[in-house]
Order: structure tokens, then C-alpha cells, then sequence
């Protein structure tokens, strides 16, 4: 096997403070990487330079045998590269189907298409309602973006980028603030999909994350401290100390590991 | 959308029957309001492709008012007449300049951008100043109407009302498509969120450029009939001044409303000439006017229109 994405000596600061530092990293192509770490540890920082919202101050991001460092966000998107955001980021104005619909229209010839109605396009509507369907959200398809609940634009959320037609997602916080019942139905669905793509995922619920991930990386202040398969991530002294000991105090979150 | 879809037709048909019914009323200058009216809803409906769908406030857009009126008397000048060609000459020379602003006005956002499309327009403006053979500041008569087909029709006041109406009629029909076509779903969705559009692999600067530049050149079509209807061109079409009121117009109908924008240049041009035969100090009703719609109307006369009527939702 060789790694769809591989990180060398990344690094970022804002001002004086290294939100990613000297960061390596390699992922292989259709395994479920995930990245935990406690809050401002740098996971959406790095989210953030791996997709190309944010330009690292140096290192090397190679993706697919390219050096993709400097290339733009829609460039990255292109090759199979997508996100989701841990803040929800949609068109509140659109329906859910048309916020789909965009996705799949980025990808499905030229754009600069001056007349045909472009919400009567069935081809781009049949696909956007798949990805919908995927997520759970069919139901909600003609319902603006800005009057879904926020366990449903996290749904949305997902079906767009699964829309772009990734190789590889980058997900940040999928679960974030999601019900029980709809966190559930989201677990099952990146078990789904983990199958058949490349996973980065950014999660706080630790069930979700033993349940998922072949390997686990544990960020604290930018740094990796730990990197490898679950079971002997989670039994690293660091980790417990730096990590997942702080949970353990906690009897809700410790009982979730 | 359901309003627009509905509005246009009434308002489209509404503004054919003015001229027989000025004359009936015996007033003929009626006529010369409506075909100003006219205009400067071609205008507005111009600018609101970029500030309306696109969220690209531009603070200049009356440069290319200018830059048509001037086509008319440069082309006339040298005996070409014909309107059609005199259309596409302003089209050009306001794509012309609209390529290159436009593209260093878009690496700017929100308040720069409005401050950077100001500083081109007011460019344009001394540029037409400081060229005496165009009359520099006192600007030129026209020695002549344009000709449609080499007939005079643009000479009579009633012909240049219904030319002006076929061609706002055109546009409105050509950018309500535009505005509903994958590019205008594109150009919409920038101007909601352009991260979100960046993260499904868009890169919105094509896009907004095209917008920008189709507007420039529409609006310059909107300054060849300006210039027929004045006789007269003046680097006055592209004051400051002007691109704001262009900005109420559009603000005032409802922006990202097409139909909005050409019942604000109506209503703008119609308090214009209403409140300037009662009283000098016509600007201070205006803007008591314009902060009364702004406080009770945030969607402009549309939105106004819309919590009237129950339509269906916008969009
Ligand atoms: N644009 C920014 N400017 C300045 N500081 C930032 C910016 N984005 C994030 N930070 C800081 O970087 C640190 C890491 O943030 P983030 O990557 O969001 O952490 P995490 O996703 O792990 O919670 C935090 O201290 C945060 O305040
Ligand atoms: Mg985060």
C-alpha cells in the first residue's frame, strides 16, 4: 500500500503562537485516519491548510504522488480532495437539494452555462437527491439550508461533501452537536463509507472514534504525540496523561471509551 | 421569485401604455419622464446582476453610462449613426475598461471594494474632463439622433420611449435566465458564502468578473439612449452622484430582485421630477423618503409588496 496523502514538517502560527508544529504524517489510501486532541490543539487548523483554506508557513503536503501545497482549494476539490466544517458552512438561501446540487454541478460540466434553468437540470437533481438519501436528509430536500435543525445541517453538511465525489474527506467534527438518534444514524454512515473512501476524521466522541478508525493521531499543542492503531494509542502513557486522562475524570466521557 | 414572475409582465405593460396616455392627458412631457424612467430602470436592472446576486457593491457603475453616452457622440461625430452599431461600440469600450477594474476591484472585498469601484469611476470621470475635444468639462451637443435601420425613430419622443422599453424588456427576460442559469446559481452562491462555494472545488473570480463586465456592458446601452434622449453628453453621466443613486434604486426595489430594481429606478425617477415641481428642496423629502423605506421596508418596494400580497417564498 502506498499513502494517498502524506505531511512533512508542517507548520503554522498565528502570531507567536505554533498551531502546527513540524508536523508529519502519512495516510493510506481507504483507511479511516483519526485525529483526536482537546480543544485548540490545531485539528481544524490543519483541517484548514489540508484542504487549501490556509497556507502553511512551511512543510509539504503531497497528495496522489502530487506536491499540493500551494494549490487552491478548488484545485484540491478536483482531485478528489473535500471537507466538511466543524462550523456549518452552507448556503442558507438554497434549498438542501440545490446546496447538494452546486456540488455536483462543480463537477458536471462547464458552469458557464448562461440559460437553461439550472434547477430544472435532473441529472444534477437525481444525483443530489442520492447524496441526500446517503445522509438521511431526502425528506428535507426542498427545505432551505437556514430553516433545518442543526443536527440536519450537519446531515447537509456531509451530503455536500460527499457530493463533491471525494477520494479522500476530511472531516471535522461531524458529530458536533448532533442528538443521540442522529449521531448514531452518522456513525453508521462513515462506517459505510469508510469502506469505500479515504477518511480523515476530527471527532470528539471517543466511541465513534475507537468504533471507526484504523489509525488514531493525538495532537496536543499543534504536536503529534501519538500516532498509530487504536488500541495502542490508547494505552500510551502520553496519551492517557496528556489526553484521554483528563476524559477519565470525567464519568460521562470516560465511560464512552 | 414568484412576485418578479408575476410583476414584470404588469409593470412591462403598465409602462407601454404611458405614452398614448400622456398624450391623452395632454401632457407630452410625461413622456420624456417615462423614457428616463425607462433608462435608468436599464441601469439599475444592470447593476443589480452584480450587487444584488452578486453581493459586489460598485460604487462606479454609473462610468459606463458615460462610456455608452460618449460612444453615441463619438460614433455620431464620425457620421456612424446607427444605433446598433453605436451599441455595440459603448458594449466594447465598457468591456473594455470593466475587464481591467473589474479584476483589481474583485481582489478587494466589502467596504474596499465600494471604495476601489468609487476611485475607477471618478477615473473615468476626469478622464472625460481633461479630453477638450469632447468638450472636456462643459461636455458636447449631439449633432444628431441615432438611426434604427437608417430610419429616424429614436428623433420622436414616443419612438425612443418604446425602444428603450423593448430594450429593458430584453433584459429583463435575458437576466432573469442568466440569474437562474448554472452561472447565476454559481454567482448566487458566492454571494451567500464563498468559503462554501471554494470547499465544492468553485473558484468564484471567473464568475464574478463575467457579472461585473455583462453588467458594465448593459448599463452602457442604458447611457446610448441617455445621450439620444439629452441630445447632449456631459462627464455628469458619470458623476459619484449618480452611481449612488443608482445604488438607492436598486437598494430601494429590493436588491437581488430584478423586477425591484426597475420599480426603484421608477420610483427614484418619478420622486425626482414629482417632488422637483413642488419645491427646491425636493433632495430633503427624498432622503425622508429613502430612510422610511429603510426602516420599514427592509426588502425594498418588493419586500414591501411581498408582505402585502401573500406570495410564495423568494428565491
Ligand atoms: N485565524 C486564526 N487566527 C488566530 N488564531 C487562530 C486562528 N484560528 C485558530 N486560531 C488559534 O489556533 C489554536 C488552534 O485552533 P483550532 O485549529 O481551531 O483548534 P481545534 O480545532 O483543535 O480546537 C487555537 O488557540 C485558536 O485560538
Ligand atoms: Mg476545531
Amino acid at each position: 500500500m502506498s499513502a494517498l496523502l502524506t505531511i512533512s514538517g508542517l507548520t503554522k502560527s498565528f502570531g507567536g503562537l505554533r498551531v502546527t508544529d513540524d508536523l508529519s504524517l502519512s495516510i493510506e489510501e481507504c483507511t479511516t485516519h483519526a485525529v483526536i486532541g482537546p480543544n485548540g490543539a490545531g485539528k481544524t487548523t490543519l483541517i484548514s491548510q489540508l484542504s487549501g483554506q490556509l497556507r502553511p508557513d512551511a512543510g509539504q503536503i503531497i497528495y496522489a504522488d502530487e506536491d499540493i501545497t500551494r494549490l487552491d482549494m478548488a484545485g484540491r476539490v478536483h482531485r478528489g480532495l473535500a471537507r466538511s466544517f466543524q462550523i456549518t458552512t452552507l448556503l442558507p438561501g438554497f434549498s438542501a437539494l440545490e446546496n447538494v446540487a452546486l456540488a455536483v454541478q462543480a463537477r458536471r460540466g462547464s458552469s458557464f452555462r448562461f440559460f437553461r434553468a439550472a434547477r430544472a437540470e435532473k441529472a444534477l437533481n437525481d444525483a443530489a437527491l442520492a447524496c441526500l438519501e446517503e445522509v438521511g436528509l431526502a425528506a428535507q430536500a426542498n427545505r432551505l439550508a437556514s430553516e433545518l435543525s442543526h443536527g440536519e445541517k450537519r446531515q447537509l453538511e456531509l451530503a455536500v461533501a460527499l457530493a463533491t465525489g471525494p477520494r479522500l474527506l476530511l472531516l471535522d467534527e461531524p458529530l458536533a452537536g448532533t442528538g443521540h438518534d442522529e449521531a448514531e444514524a452518522l456513525i453508521a454512515l462513515l462506517g459505510r463509507l469508510k469502506s469505500r473512501l479515504t477518511l480523515v476524521l476530527i471527532e470528539h466522541d471517543m466511541a465513534a472514534v475507537f468504533a471507526l478508525a484504523d489509525q488514531v493521531s493525538v495532537l496536543v499543542n499543534g504536536r503529534l504525540i501519538a500516532s498509530g492503531p487504536p488500541a495502542r494509542v490508547r494505552s500510551d502513557p502520553a496519551v492517557r496523561a496528556a489526553y484521554l486522562g483528563e476524559e477519565e475524570a470525567d464519568p460521562c466521557c470516560a465511560s464512552r471509551v | 421569485m414568484s412576485i418578479a414572475k408575476g410583476a414584470a409582465p404588469l409593470v412591462i405593460l403598465g409602462l407601454t401604455l404611458l405614452p398614448p396616455l400622456a398624450s391623452a392627458a395632454g401632457d407630452p412631457f410625461l413622456t420624456v419622464i417615462a423614457t428616463r424612467m425607462v433608462i435608468f430602470a436599464l441601469a439599475a436592472l444592470s447593476l443589480d446582476l452584480i450587487l444584488g446576486f452578486g453581493a459586489m457593491v460598485s460604487f462606479g457603475h454609473a462610468a459606463y453610462l458615460g462610456i455608452g453616452a460618449y460612444a453615441v457622440a463619438v460614433l455620431g461625430g464620425m457620421g456612424v449613426t446607427d444605433l446598433g452599431l453605436q451599441m455595440l461600440a459603448a458594449a466594447l469600450a465598457a468591456t473594455l475598461f470593466a475587464l481591467p477594474t473589474g479584476a483589481i476591484s474583485l481582489r478587494t472585498r466589502g467596504v474596499y471594494f465600494i471604495m476601489i469601484t468609487l476611485a475607477f469611476g471618478q477615473m473615468a470621470y476626469f478622464v472625460f474632463v481633461s479630453f477638450s475635444a469632447l468638450g472636456g468639462d462643459d461636455g458636447m451637443a449631439l449633432k444628431g439622433y441615432s438611426t434604427l435601420l437608417g430610419l429616424p425613430v429614436l428623433a420622436s419622443g414616443t419612438g425612443l420611449f418604446y425602444v428603450s422599453l423593448a430594450l429593458l424588456t430584453l433584459a429583463l427576460i435575458g437576466l432573469d435566465r442568466i440569474t437562474r442559469s448554472r452561472f447565476g446559481r454559481v454567482l448566487r452562491g458566492c454571494r451567500e458564502n464563498s468559503l462554501r462555494m471554494q470547499a465544492v472545488g468553485f473558484r468564484p473570480f471567473p464568475f464574478q468578473l463575467t457579472a461585473y463586465v455583462v453588467a458594465a456592458a448593459i448599463c452602457s446601452v442604458a447611457g446610448v439612449l441617455l445621450a439620444n434622449q439629452a441630445l447632449f453628453v456631459s462627464p455628469a453621466y458619470m458623476s459619484w452622484q449618480r452611481s449612488g443613486e443608482l445604488i438607492v434604486m436598486v437598494v430601494l426595489g429590493g436588491a437581488g430582485n430584478l423586477i425591484g430594481a426597475v420599480l426603484g429606478a421608477l420610483a427614484i425617477v418619478g420622486l425626482e421630477e414629482g417632488l422637483a415641481r413642488f419645491s427646491h428642496h425636493w433632495r430633503l423629502g427624498f432622503g425622508l423618503i429613502l430612510v422610511l423605506v429603510a426602516l420599514y421596508s427592509p426588502g425594498g418596494i418588493t419586500g414591501m409588496i411581498r408582505r402585502i400580497l401573500p406570495a410564495g417564498r423568494p428565491g
